[in-house]
């Protein structure tokens, strides 16, 4: 690494902070802007005028905008997160209960998606043209384009309902034996896997076709080197780049945007805490949601932009 | 905003036995038929007990799951507002009396709830009742449970109600004296209701769960999970007969319905008509229906055009394809409703008001006398309220040629309490039932009421529901009752097509559940009668 690689990482982090900073207040603003407020959501049908302003009160609703924007943005930097509105707990410790199972599941995901997709990419960018790629080409496209939700009810259908081979729910116990993990977890990652998989898989053909087709490749090929060794030991590591972009893209869904997958399988992961904080107008809770998932998207494009930085043959040396 | 109109609140009032023998599903009645007769002594307090044609297998551990989950999910009795927190509650809490499959109320943890003017009660408590962590239960305790919802700070959802508890007095370890600002005999009924469930005196954190219900508190994860373990001193002899019962919340329907199908779960609430075709389908599992006074509302507000013109709400009701609903969208759950909330099987139900019938030529005669010929009317409707956007649907089909142009506007269920409910001038409304008509009458009807959805107002209504808090004679009563009930047919906005029978799925495993009118899944204590077959 030399400076001018160190320089390109600090500027990246900076910009990430900027926008992290852009996305609170962003995301505070548009939060206060939902009708309703967490005291009449939290009273609901039984609301008088008394227990809503006691409430307000309580929670502190009744401070102007700003003040609350400006001491939430504070608090922050603190590491205080704020009071939920809807449980009175600690943001924080709502969240800590929560990230386990998201990044449990986005775990086993990446741990499955991820090297079946480059098999899958590179199989089919080593046989271009052939029946295996034809194949790989068009299943991929048709797994792309079946909505998850509709993947996830099929298979839940067919091996949870009629089959009784795995759990139609994955409530993820603390202690379970080894079966009933696997039976809790196959649906869910199944289905994540259809949708990821496919995407990678087809970025990865596309980036390694893009190095094969170029003249230090054709070189290397001519001069006796194998195919397997020539794209492994050759095209891969210029390949990189693009490949881990469209794989930091692909894993960020896993923060946050697996809200149906959560739903389908009564999932208990962040996504679904969003939702939720949504509709009970609980916003802090739905503010510290927000910015961890813009933290976690923007230091997936950090890791992946940090990768494309390192494998640049320009600045390797 | 959870789902919490969809299944507050749910106990009835006080129901004849010979009118709700006839609302038992065919299931419990040939139950009851095979079980040779209708078991009716068991031990006074407890006549639940004696209905199961099989011994109950003792132990075993039960899994269900509500519609309801959130991050508001609580064990506080004075903040629980949907089916979720009730059933949680009753887990783990008693009340000082509880309502049975009859709808008789019955004492709990009070021995005895007597007054002779309806403004005094004395309340004697059993002996011998311990909580959770050992500590026996005192007028102490009854007092505090009783009292807090009147602080506003503590923001009860019972807030309104309470009100009328002016005093009360310890009188010794055993007995609360009870003084109201005005007479009312409801009050049996009315403690039997989740928000009065007795906690410790000077509990301030609820998330232990210490009360004296039949299961102790082992987890509990709001928006997730509640499991309880049984509790070995419970009051009642006997009961209850799982070892351990685990309460997950399931927001979403199909999921759930899955969940039931794929051996997941054991009984789960709240099905849509097209699941109980599903499970009915199958020989392993079965759907509970019990007659409920749940119902979805047409409201049509009296304060602002065009609901102002009493001619064209009457024409509104003279719209409504009640039939039409209860066989296509129940798919025959449900009951024809006379645009009143009282129920047909109610024993103060006033059976001289017909429904009207479908009757487009009265419509359009009370549109023209309204001079809405021409006229645009848009009807607000919002998924997720059972039967809403379909009713919308179908007024605008079937009122065609009655000379009003109806629009149905969907608009999101978040957010639609706060934003829609009794602000448009026609939309859509859910109310589950109350323990009492009064309790219904003062939340929804009356000229003062919080919650008056058509912006109704008249002297004669508001001065019987006071009259008839305080009336003991039940003949009196049920006449005054019914008298309100002719001025809401003639006069108030709020159109109601139909009642919504609630309706749970079950696996043949779980033995011991049957309908029962006071709510979903038994009334929500379900956990407290269920077992499993082996």
């Amino acid at each position: 690494m030399n400076r001018y690689m160190m320089f390109l990482i600090a500027r990246r982090a900076g910009a990430g902070i900027l926008t992290l900073l852009i996305v609170s207040a962003v995301v505070f603003f548009i939060t206060s802007l939902l009708p309703g407020d967490a005291a009449q959501m939290i009273l609901g049908q039984n609301a008088t005028p008394e227990t809503v302003a006691a409430l307000r009160q309580q929670l502190g609703l009744d401070q102007p905008l700003l003040v609350r924007y400006f001491s939430w943005l504070g608090g922050m930097l603190h590491g205080d997160f704020g009071i939920s509105f809807a449980s009175h707990l600690p943001v924080a410790q709502l969240v800590a209960q929560r990230i386990p199972a998201t990044f449990e599941l986005a775990a086993i995901t990446t741990l499955i998606c991820v090297p079946l997709a480059l098999v899958i990419g590179i199989a089919a960018a080593m046989n271009r043209g052939s029946l295996i790629d034809r194949f790989l080409v068009v299943s991929t496209m048709a797994t792309v384009a079946v909505p998850e939700f509709l993947v996830a009810t099929v298979a839940v259908l067919i091996f949870a309902v009629k089959l009784h081979w795995v759990s139609a729910m994955s409530f993820g116990s603390p202690n379970m034996d080894l079966l009933s993990y696997l039976k809790s977890y196959a649906l869910p990652v199944l289905t994540l896997c259809c949708v990821l998989v496919a995407q990678m898989a087809r970025m990865t053909r596309a980036a390694i076709i893009n190095q094969l087709d170029s003249p230090y490749l054709e070189m290397a090929r001519l001069k006796g080197v194998s195919p397997l060794r020539a794209v492994l030991r050759h095209a891969l590591p210029n390949a990189v780049g693009p490949i881990a972009n469209s794989i930091s893209l692909s894993l960020s869904y896993l923060f946050g945007g697996v809200i149906i997958i959560e739903t389908i399988f009564s999932y208990p992961g962040l996504a679904s805490a969003l939702v939720d904080a949504v509709s009970n107008r609980d916003l802090p809770v739905v503010q510290f949601c927000v910015m961890l998932f813009a933290a976690c998207y923007l230091l997936l494009l950090l890791a992946a932009d940090i990768l494309t930085i390192a494998f640049n043959p320009k600045w390797r040396s | 905003m959870s789902k919490f109109k969809k299944e507050s609140d749910a106990v009835n009032p006080a129901l004849t036995r010979a009118l709700t023998e006839g609302s038992l599903s065919r299931r419990s009645l040939m139950k009851l038929l095979s079980a040779g007769a209708v078991m009716s002594t068991g031990l006074i307090g407890f006549p639940e007990m004696g209905f199961a044609a099989e011994t109950p297998v003792k132990g075993g551990k039960l899994r269900a799951a509500m519609s309801n989950a959130s991050a508001t999910d609580t064990l506080d009795p004075a903040k629980g507002n949907n089916s979720g927190d009730y059933t949680r509650q009753f887990m783990f809490y008693s009340g000082l009396t509880e309502l049975d499959k009859n709808l008789q109320v019955h004492p709990a943890l009070a021995e005895s709830v007597e007054s002779g003017d309806g403004v005094t009660w004395q309340i004697k408590l059993r002996k011998g009742v311990t909580f959770h962590d050992g500590k026996p239960l005192t007028a102490k305790d009854v007092i505090y449970s009783l009292s807090r919802h009147k602080d506003p700070a503590v923001a009860s959802n019972a807030f309104k109600l309470a009100d009328q508890f002016k005093t009360f007095t310890a009188v010794n370890d055993n007995e609360v004296q009870l003084v109201l600002s005005q007479a009312n005999f409801d009050v049996p009924y009315m403690l039997a209701a989740a928000p009065f469930l007795i906690v410790q005196d000077g509990t301030k954190d609820f998330s232990k769960g210490i009360g004296t219900g039949p299961f102790k508190l082992k987890e509990f994860t709001p928006g997730v999970r509640s499991v309880g373990v049984k509790n070995p001193n419970y009051f009642k002899p006997g009961l209850p007969h799982l070892d351990e019962v685990e309460l997950l919340g399931v927001t979403d329907q199909a999921a759930r319905v899955n969940a039931l199908m794929s051996g997941d779960l054991h009984i789960i609430s709240t099905l849509g008509a097209a699941d109980c075709k599903r499970i009915k389908a199958t020989s392993d599992f079965a759907v509970l229906e019990s007659k409920s006074g749940m119902y979805t509302n047409l409201i049509v507000r009296t304060d602002m055009k065009p609901g102002s013109n009493e001619d064209f709400v009457l024409g509104m009701k003279y719209l409504q394809p009640r039939e039409m609903v209860v066989k296509t969208v129940l798919q025959g759950y449900g009951d024809v409703a006379n645009d009143t909330p009282v129920p047909p099987w109610h024993p103060f139900y006033n059976a001289d008001l017909k429904p009207r019938p479908l009757d487009v030529e009265k419509a359009k005669f009370h549109f023209k006398k309204a001079g809405m010929v021409g006229a645009n009317v848009e009807i607000i409707t919002t998924p997720n309220i059972e039967g809403a956007v379909e009713g919308g649907q179908l007024i605008q089909q079937v009122a065609r040629n009655t000379g009003v142009n109806f629009k149905v506007r969907r608009v999101p269920y978040d957010g639609y309490w706060s934003t829609h409910w009794t602000k448009d001038p026609v939309g859509y409304g859910s109310i589950n039932p109350r323990p009492t008509l009064d309790m219904l009458f003062s939340q929804f009807y009356l000229s003062s009421a919080s919650n008056n959805e058509s912006g109704w107002k008249n002297d004669q209504f508001d001065q019987l529901v006071v009259a008839a808090r305080g009336e003991r004679d039940q003949a009196k009563r049920k006449q005054m009752y019914g008298d309100m009930q002719t001025l809401i047919y003639d006069h108030c906005g709020t159109i109601i097509p139909t009642f919504i029978s609630s309706t749970d799925g079950y696996s043949k495993k779980v033995k011991g559940v049957e309908a029962w009118p006071s709510g979903m899944m038994m009334g929500y204590r379900f956990h407290e009668f269920a077992w499993l077959s082996a």
